[in-house]
């Protein structure tokens, strides 16, 4: 009986707190930029695409939703020839951004990807890819890699020496 | 046994090891880079640090290197100890100063030795401030990539290189902080055992080019135990597949066979399987002559209704193909019309052989027997282009006797450089007697180059001044009694003497003035053995299940109307002449190929059935020692693409012959080989059974961390398929299964906690470098006539006279290019030689002909125009043509030849 009593009176007070609840689709709630939702392949600040096709997010991935091929342009970088990720099937736990070291891959506060049909669900490299960086500014791995790369020869990383001559007597 | 104590535990461990090996042995990680298994200690990297205690009260200790410290009945040692542990933690954090940050397109990621050690060792943060020290790369030909900014100096691949391989243009360059690894300047790396680096090297400076083309990671390769296809050694193999194509071939460790090593034909000869030239559905041939692709179903019928007609069917067997598709075919048609799909002359020489190790006395040498000789007598075999590993263990055979005669130096077996600093260049006894200068002359003690039949002579001069029994060789010239001296002397001597020979010198005479040697050398020393090289990874098997000789088809064809000929799995224009090839095929009726790849053949076939390779097949072969061995399937074979040996159980339903297919699974076959020929009894036991379970579970052909199997096919369908079923095999096309150690012939990937890397095969060895748990894998199918009657062989051969105007044509290989599979790859390819001919400089000087002219020789019934070679080590009166290279056509046997100038 006084259960019941408090019941109508914290109903009642209710009546007077701040509205939470949204007109969805009318109204959109402001999602923060942490959260994870439809995933997306990045750029590099110079255009380039960041993913090198290491593997990593696709041996993270707990539902295996991610397949790729790696392949590499004339000069050895490191691109994937088709990135695919079932959507199907992800559960948006984000582990794959955790292990990606390029910050290629990136949830983002986008949820709204409902379908009718399964299939639609599944993306191709060309659904994933953005023309900008993400979340994460200023990032070029090829940039602090050792590996020479069309445009930046060895010993020119950030991190470089220049080669080494290997044919001085110097010390 | 000696007992060593590890963190105050007493442990047994075998005499005469270095601490490392038999910690590793015992299942303890210590982690290293320079020391090798196979190339022992040099102490270079600094890595492996233990303490050492003088005895249960000494509480300080000393930080010594493992792998340079005898395991001592009461050594006393702590891995776990702060001190060492510390060390080994800076030890790591110097080899990586300079390290690039590469891992995500390292290939080597995920299966490095360095990654797995870094973490073994806790080093994880780099603290330097430093700038990194960089180099330029170089190109080193098509197997292999080259990224020298990885390399932290642990010396491994020279010593592979140059050490273990006996490769000369691969060297330490500059000095100081700047040690570099690489040939002098770009080019290709001369040595056929150049792949190796790619598991020898623990980092990733040296990795696999072709699979770069298709990289992934190790993680998510299927894989499965499989046998290299490329020459009759068989070397165990592990392929990798992905997304249905193969991508890479890697060792799969066998102590009694190939031991850590593969050679860059079987290594990169892998290409075939993913060709283009694929056949991949039946195709019929109509009356047009255009062929036409075919449903099974039809294609079955069809040729069952052929079958049936036929009055006569005749099968050409492969000894390229498995033994259960060449006892398919066998049943198919009949004994008495099961033919060996190679020439006559090959027939006989490899039944010669085989008789020699059936009713000689000698047993035949595994490939680690072969390396363990301390004296070898090589006749007629260009080893290193036909059995190239077995030259790998022959180099290691020239270290036996030399390190035997320092042993009042009291150096450890495993002290690398000690040793060598020792031995210097002295080699212990390698006799070659070959028609031309191979790879090996430069190490061996003397190497005879002449004809055939002189080679022969001198086989049996050494066998009559070893037991005098043996038949005598009248009319020796005195240079060659003194060498036949010579041999006889080191043979006799020789604690492990080996005698190689084989098939291809192309004269059966050397077959058995090798065999004579052998025999002398076992009345008086139990130890010898016998190596007899054979051309096909399947030649015993094929010899052993016997047959006539193709050449004798065609008079069978002749003979009676109405036939069908089916050829299992070989270019028949590579055994036979164009002509006789023409005419055998021309003259049957019809023609059924069964074969994986499209080639002359086939283009001339009625019917083709697409037939698997070795990577989407499960069968036997039978190696040149007479070693059974299981490959299993890699890739669920697709499409219509099914094992021979199905193909032809379907036909004999379709044709009426059985009420149904007989063979449902591999096990039923095997059982029906066995009991049709008991010889092959072993073969059912070289592997578990299909229905062999792990604690109830099949053995994953996937990596427990195989990645994107809800994504692989969500571009065809979002439902997951269900993992195609394999009944031949315990192996399962899936990821889920038992993932502990499988039985040593099942074992598809090496792998262990924390060993990632190809290292971690210490972890199936009972002994690291010994064998592997429960035997090695592989059953001998030939042991000698324990006390069976020797008989020499007495008939000599005249001695080699030159004839005037002609020149006697012998048989040259190349490791690149002679085979039909691997030539098909694309870096095989470019490695291949042009055909030419080998001529000495003084017939080249009667032919008038210079370097590269162009002379005409009507090789069987084709004519050839070749450069000439000028090689002063073909004999006067020899030419050298090269087998196998395309645009050569001919069987390899020697014959008179004149030399036209055009
Ligand atoms: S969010 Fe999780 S489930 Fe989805 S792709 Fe990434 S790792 Fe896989
Ligand atoms: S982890 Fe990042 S760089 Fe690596 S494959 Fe995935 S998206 Fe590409
Ligand atoms: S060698 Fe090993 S540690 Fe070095 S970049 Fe390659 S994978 Fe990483
Ligand atoms: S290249 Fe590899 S094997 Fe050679 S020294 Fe460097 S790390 Fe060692
Ligand atoms: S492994 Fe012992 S010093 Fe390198």
């Amino acid at each position: 009986m006084l259960s019941l009593i408090r019941t109508v009176w914290l109903v009642l007070l209710h009546m007077f707190h701040r509205r939470v609840t949204i007109q969805y689709p009318e109204h959109k709630a402001p999602l923060p930029p942490r959260w994870r939702g439809r995933i997306i392949l990045s750029r590099d600040p110079d255009g380039g695409e960041r993913c090198v096709a290491c593997y990593l997010c696709a041996i993270a991935c707990p539902v295996d939703c991610i397949a790729l091929q790696a392949t590499q342009d004339e000069h050895g970088r490191r691109y994937p020839e088709w990135f695919r990720i079932n959507f199907s099937r992800c559960i948006f736990c984000g582990f794959c951004e955790e292990a990606c070291p390029t910050y290629a891959i990136q949830l983002t506060p986008d949820f709204e990807m409902s379908e009718y049909h399964r299939e639609n669900l599944v993306y191709e490299k060309e659904d994933l890819l953005i023309s900008g960086q993400g979340k994460y500014h200023g990032y070029n791995f090829y940039r602090v890699a050792g590996l020479a790369i069309g445009g930046k020869d060895k010993g020119q990383g950030e991190e470089d020496r220049p080669p080494v001559d290997l044919r001085t007597l110097l010390p | 046994m000696p007992t060593i104590y590890v963190e105050g535990q007493p442990y047994e461990v075998s005499p005469g090891l270095n601490l490392l090996h038999a910690c590793l042995s015992l299942g303890f990680n210590i982690p290293y880079f320079c020391w090798h298994p196979a190339m022992h200690s040099v102490g270079a990297c600094r890595q492996c640090a233990v303490k050492l205690f003088k005895d249960e009260n000494d509480t300080k200790g000393k930080i010594v290197m493992s792998c340079m410290t005898l395991a001592r009945d009461g050594t006393r040692i702590s891995i776990a100890d702060p001190q060492a542990v510390w060390f080994r933690k800076v030890a790591i954090e110097w080899l990586m100063l300079n390290h690039p940050h590469d891992c995500p397109v390292c290939d080597e990621g995920g299966e490095c030795h360095l990654q797995d050690m870094t973490e073994m060792c806790g080093h994880v943060y780099r603290r330097t401030r430093f700038k990194k020290r960089t180099y330029r790369n170089q190109y080193l030909g098509p197997f292999l990539t080259h990224e020298m900014n990885r390399c932290i100096q642990c010396y491994r691949c020279v010593r592979f290189y140059r050490g273990y391989a006996g490769g000369r243009d691969f060297h330490t360059l500059a000095w100081h902080n700047s040690v570099y690894f690489g040939r002098h300047q770009d080019g290709v790396l001369q040595s056929k055992f150049s792949g190796n680096l790619v598991e020898v090297c623990p980092t990733g400076v040296f990795d696999d080019k072709t699979l770069a083309r298709h990289y992934v990671r190790k993680w998510d390769l299927q894989t499965a135990p499989s046998i290299c296809v490329h020459c009759a050694l068989g070397c165990n193999t592990i392929p990798g597949a992905r997304y249905g194509t193969l991508r890479r071939i890697r060792n799969r460790y066998n102590g009694d066979v190939n031991s850590y090593w593969l050679c860059d034909r079987g290594r990169y000869g892998y290409e075939f399987v993913n060709s283009p030239q694929r056949i991949r559905r039946p195709l019929l041939r109509n009356g047009d002559g255009r062929p036409t692709l075919a449903a099974k179903e039809t294609a079955l019928t069809q040729i069952g209704g052929v079958l049936r007609e036929s009055r006569h069917v005749i099968g050409i067997g492969s000894a390229r193909a498995s033994l259960e598709s060449n006892f398919a075919l066998r049943c198919l048609v009949g004994p008495e019309n099961f033919y060996l799909g190679t020439c006559r002359a090959e027939v006989q020489l490899l039944s010669a052989a085989i008789d020699v190790l059936r009713n000689g006395p000698v047993p035949s040498a595994s490939l680690h027997e072969a390396a363990w000789a301390d004296a070898v007598f090589v006749l007629g075999e260009d080893v290193p282009n036909v059995a190239p590993v077995l030259e790998l263990a022959l180099r290691q055979s020239t270290l036996r006797k030399p390190s035997d005669t320092i042993q009042d130096l009291h150096i450890e077996p495993w002290n690398d450089a000690a040793l060598r600093e020792a031995i210097q260049t002295e080699k212990g006894p390698l006799f070659l007697a070959t028609t031309y200068s191979t790879d090996l002359d430069a190490s061996a003690t003397q190497a005879y180059h002449a004809a055939p039949q002189d080679i022969a002579r001198l086989g049996f001069a050494v066998a009559n001044l070893l037991d005098a029994n043996a038949p005598s060789v009248p009319g020796l010239l005195a240079p060659i009694a003194a060498l036949a001296r010579q041999i006889a002397g080191q043979l006799a001597e020789a604690r492990r003497p080996l005698v190689v020979a084989g098939v291809h010198c192309g004269m059966g005479a050397v077959l058995q003035a090798a065999a004579n040697v052998a025999y002398a050398l076992q009345r008086k020393n139990e130890n010898t053995r016998i190596c007899l090289a054979a051309p096909w990874c399947n030649s015993l098997g094929l010899g052993m299940m016997g047959g006539k000789c193709v050449d004798s088809a065609i008079d069978a064809l002749r003979a009676r109307g109405s036939t069908t000929l089916v050829v299992l799995e070989s270019d028949l224009y590579r055994h036979l002449d164009v002509a006789e090839a023409n005419n055998l095929l021309n003259t049957a009726n019809h023609v059924v190929v069964l074969d994986s790849l499209r080639h002359k053949t086939t283009d001339k076939a009625d019917f083709v059935l697409p037939a698997g390779t070795f990577a989407e097949s499960t069968g036997t072969f039978v190696n040149n020692e007479g070693r059974a061995q299981r490959f299993f399937a890699v890739l669920p074979p697709a499409g219509e693409v099914q094992e021979s040996w199905r193909w032809i159980g379907e036909l004999l339903a379709a044709s009426g012959q059985r009420s149904s297919a007989p063979w449902q699974t591999f096990d039923e076959i095997v059982e029906d080989l066995v009991r049709a020929m008991p010889a092959f009894a072993p073969v059912a036991r070289a592997a578990p059974s299909a229905d062999f379970r792990m604690a109830g579970q099949r053995i994953p052909r996937q990596s427990h961390r195989y990645s994107g199997r809800t994504a692989i096919h969500a571009a065809v369908n979002v439902h997951e398929p269900q993992p195609p079923a394999d009944p031949d095999s315990p192996l399962a096309f899936s990821m889920e299964g038992y993932l502990n150690q499988p039985p040593s012939s099942l074992i598809p990937r090496f792998w262990a906690p924390q060993w990632n890397s190809v290292q971690a095969v210490n972890k199936f060895q009972e002994e690291v470098a010994g064998v592997l748990r429960g035997g090695n894998p592989g059953k001998r199918l030939i042991e000698p006539q324990a006390d069976g009657q020797v008989e020499y062989f007495t008939e000599i051969p005249e001695a080699f006279e030159r004839r005037e105007g002609y020149l006697l044509v012998v048989p040259g290989y190349h490791v690149f290019g002679s085979e039909e599979l691997s030539i098909l790859s694309s870096g095989v390819a470019e490695l291949a030689p042009m055909p030419y001919i080998a001529v000495n400089p003084e017939d080249a000087g009667k032919l008038i002909v210079r370097e590269n002219g162009l002379v005409d020789v009507a090789l069987s019934t084709t004519s050839h125009y070749l450069p000439v070679r000028i090689a002063p080590a073909v004999p006067p009166g020899l030419a050298v043509v090269p087998m196998g290279l395309p645009g050569i056509q001919w069987n390899g046997q020697p014959v008179w030849k004149k030399l036209l100038r055009t």
